[in-house]
């Protein structure tokens, strides 16, 4: 059904679809209006579901790991500080090896405050174990968050949707929404092998000694790696349903011969491609877009960049005192293989706008000497006064 | 002993807990008071329970990879999240239609500091769910650090004595009342020394619609410094002094008390212990000390008006001690 809709309207009946028992969330801008989206689905009688509204997203994320251990699909949704404060739980919940979705309305990080969009939050949750999908448009933000929760379940881990705030959150499009009947054909009831049941008592979240930890830890790491086919799978599964698909792991857009490949994460993909219409007699480029960043697609990042002669990696986040921390991990994916001239730029972080005239000064910023990291549209102007 | 407490012994036996939802073998110390108070909870709760712990020594002592005391669903996660665990477990469990009673267990620790806000969150949204908090007054499982619940002049690793100080400089919380002002159907403390009286506020909790705490004073033999024999000795003298009342409130109101028959002075239950030995030192500080610890111990028998008039079966001298013609069965 195509319906005009808020992209978190739109997520909130894509989380209605997969039949969450319990909903465990804390209000985050620009997550709110995602959840109270589905606390408006529950009191209406249309989601049958226990929307528990708690103190704190550290909370939030125990909640919806009691439930899922309990035997209910669970899910909760958070943004920035949220994301930081259950990161405790997050990794918990990975290391436990439960499966839950939830939602990151990508936004900054403090200090500075800011309440707009970038991608350090869900960066700072890399090594926790989660999945982690980037989400282009809004229409793949329903289509993953549906998948997310099959992948989920069949992988026994947890699955973190990455979405932009405002930028997607709070931008009001025509969507294809799935039918019930499509969703349920797609995602089976909840089922999880180690459900806390009084008539089958197991202990879960024990001390684990030197002699035993390392195993675990492996057996989370190879369950991640067997995550990269399942996604591609799932995904190609979804779109025998619906027609469409969200790109499996890593997607090539715009011109698949250019010798010039921009890879990015999230929404700023759709403003390549427009900027590459409006802007026609700038050579167009490969335009890679990474739909997985874990499991970390190695092998089809190889793929989608062979051939290349200079690849800009443009990620709104970064590692103070590193740099890119994509481009980082995509340098080391390629390396031993011909590598391309990898020029990684910080951009679009705390909400600063990236607009469509951001391709060609990409391209061309991209030819210049400048440094392996840069900012994007950094302006030397308010900077303290002498530059840093 | 009186008409109205005697028992058949079949009536007894039958009363006697047949379910251990903890069992032997675990690696808890000598004379562990939550060992034995969590053995005595899940007695009384029965098999239909899953239980969320927070991280803790009753976390580490009962499941060490790939053993487990644990004959019930048991969830650990991290330390300061046991309330909404519990309470993720219930809404599942309450849209599953199950009737598995859930029941957090943590430390003082883990309630009255680093776990105190979920709890509240738990007790404000009226989970159905038994919080239990051990309370043994320290971080045991750390080393004997102070926590917020640690006495007043206790010392510990971080609050030690020395020239300059005596002890805790701050007093202990009053964590009942706290709970008890979230206005939850049942709070109560009770003690690993007073057993049927515990028991009985376990089933009582437990039968209870919505949230309920109960607070048990737990000796920690290695953290306090005395003898493991002497734990139920000590944690009895912490009732009999008034320092530790039990008592019961609903709906925040205060509707029991267990009587004390013939208050003992705290330096009874203060000299059984390392953690207070500095109290009884020539230092003219310690005299101070000694006596605004008798004078807490005074306030408490005198607001919760623990005084008993006559001897009681139930009063802190009757209670569980069948010499005395207590209520062993209840």
């Amino acid at each position: 059904m195509r319906l005009a809709l808020e992209g978190s309207q739109a997520l909130a009946r894509a989380v209605a679809l997969c039949r969450p028992q319990v909903v465990a969330a804390y209000p985050i801008t620009p997550q709110t209006h995602i959840v109270e989206n589905i606390a408006k689905l529950v009191a209406d009688g249309r989601l049958d579901c226990d929307f528990v509204s708690v103190e704190s997203e550290h909370s939030a994320a125990s909640v919806a790991l009691g439930a899922a251990c309990a035997g209910s699909r669970a899910y909760t949704a958070s943004s920035s500080q949220g994301i930081l404060l259950m990161s405790e739980v997050l990794y918990d919940i990975a290391g436990l090896r439960v499966p839950m979705v939830m939602t990151c309305a990508n936004r900054a990080v403090s200090a500075p405050l800011s309440i707009w969009n970038d991608h350090q939050d869900a960066m700072a949750l890399r090594d926790s174990g989660w999945i982690q999908l980037y989400c282009a448009d809004n229409q793949e933000a329903i289509d993953t968050t549906i998948q997310a929760f099959r992948l989920a379940e069949s992988l026994e881990l947890p699955v973190m949707v990455c979405v932009d705030g405002f930028a997607l959150t709070h931008t009001l499009e025509g969507l294809e929404l799935p039918s019930q009947e499509a969703v349920d054909a797609f995602l089976p009831p909840y089922r999880f092998s180690r459900a806390l049941d009084s008539t089958q008592p197991l202990s879960i979240g024990t001390l684990v000694s030197p002699d035993h930890f390392t195993e675990a830890r492996a057996s989370h790491h190879h369950a991640l790696l067997q995550g990269l086919s399942q996604i591609v799978a799932l995904d190609a599964a979804w779109q025998q349903i619906t027609g469409r698909a969200c790109g499996g792991l890593v997607e090539v857009r715009g011109e698949p011969e250019a010798k010039i490949g921009i890879l990015t994460l999230g929404s700023v993909l759709g403003t390549l491609e427009d900027a590459m219409e409006t802007y026609a007699e700038v050579p167009r480029a490969r335009l890679i877009k990474l739909r997985a960043f874990r499991p970390f697609p190695a092998e089809a990042l190889r793929q989608a960049c062979a051939g290349l002669d200079t690849l800009i990696v443009f990620e709104r986040a970064f590692s103070p005192g590193g740099g890119g921390i994509v481009a980082t991990e995509v340098k080391a994916a390629l390396y031993g293989q011909a590598m391309p001239r990898v020029v990684s730029f910080a951009a679009g972080l705390g909400g600063r706008d990236i607009p469509l005239d951001a391709y060609p000064r990409l391209i061309e910023a991209a030819a210049e000497d400048g440094g392996d990291f840069r900012f994007f549209d950094l302006k030397p102007d308010q900077l303290p006064e002498g530059g840093f | 002993m009186s008409a109205e407490h005697t028992i058949s012994l079949a009536d007894l036996r039958a009363k006697q807990p047949r379910f251990q939802g903890l069992t032997a073998g675990h690696r808890a110390c000598l004379g562990c008071g939550q060992a034995l108070a969590a053995r005595l909870v899940t007695e009384a709760a029965g098999p239909d329970v899953a239980v969320a712990n927070a991280t803790g020594c009753l976390e580490v002592f009962t499941t060490p990879y790939p053993e487990s005391s644990w004959r019930l669903p048991w969830l650990h996660s991290v330390f300061g999240n046991a309330g909404a665990v519990a309470a993720g477990m219930e809404a599942a469990y309450k849209k599953q239609g199950k009737s598995t009673k859930v029941i957090a267990m943590a430390g003082d620790g883990g309630t009255f500091d680093i776990g105190f806000q979920a709890l509240s969150g738990m007790l404000e949204r009226g989970h159905n769910v038994l919080y239990v908090c051990y309370d043994n007054e320290a971080y045991m499982n750390t080393g004997v650090q102070r926590s917020g619940s640690t006495p007043h002049a206790a010392t510990t690793t971080t609050s030690p004595a020395g020239a300059a100080r005596m002890g805790k400089r701050h007093m202990k919380k009053d964590i009942v009342t706290i709970i008890a002002a979230h206005r939850i159907p049942y709070a109560a403390t009770a003690s690993v020394a007073y057993v049927s009286d515990l028991r009985r506020k376990v089933r009582h909790a437990l039968e209870v619609d919505g949230p309920s705490f109960l607070h048990i004073h737990a000796p920690c033999p290695l953290g306090w410094g005395h003898e493991g024999a002497a734990t139920i000795e000590v944690a009895r003298l912490a009732v009999q002094t008034g320092l530790f009342p039990l008592i019961e409130l609903e709906r925040g109101e205060l509707t029991a008390v267990m009587p004390i028959r013939q208050p003992r002075p705290v330096r009874d239950y203060l000299a059984l212990q390392n953690r207070f030995r500095h109290l009884f030192s020539q230092d003219p500080r310690a005299q101070v000390e000694l006596e605004h610890l008798q004078a807490l111990a005074d306030h408490n028998i005198e607001v919760y008006g623990l005084l008993g008039e006559n001897a009681d079966a139930q009063d802190s001298e009757g209670a569980d001690t069948v010499q005395r013609g207590g209520v062993r069965w209840a």
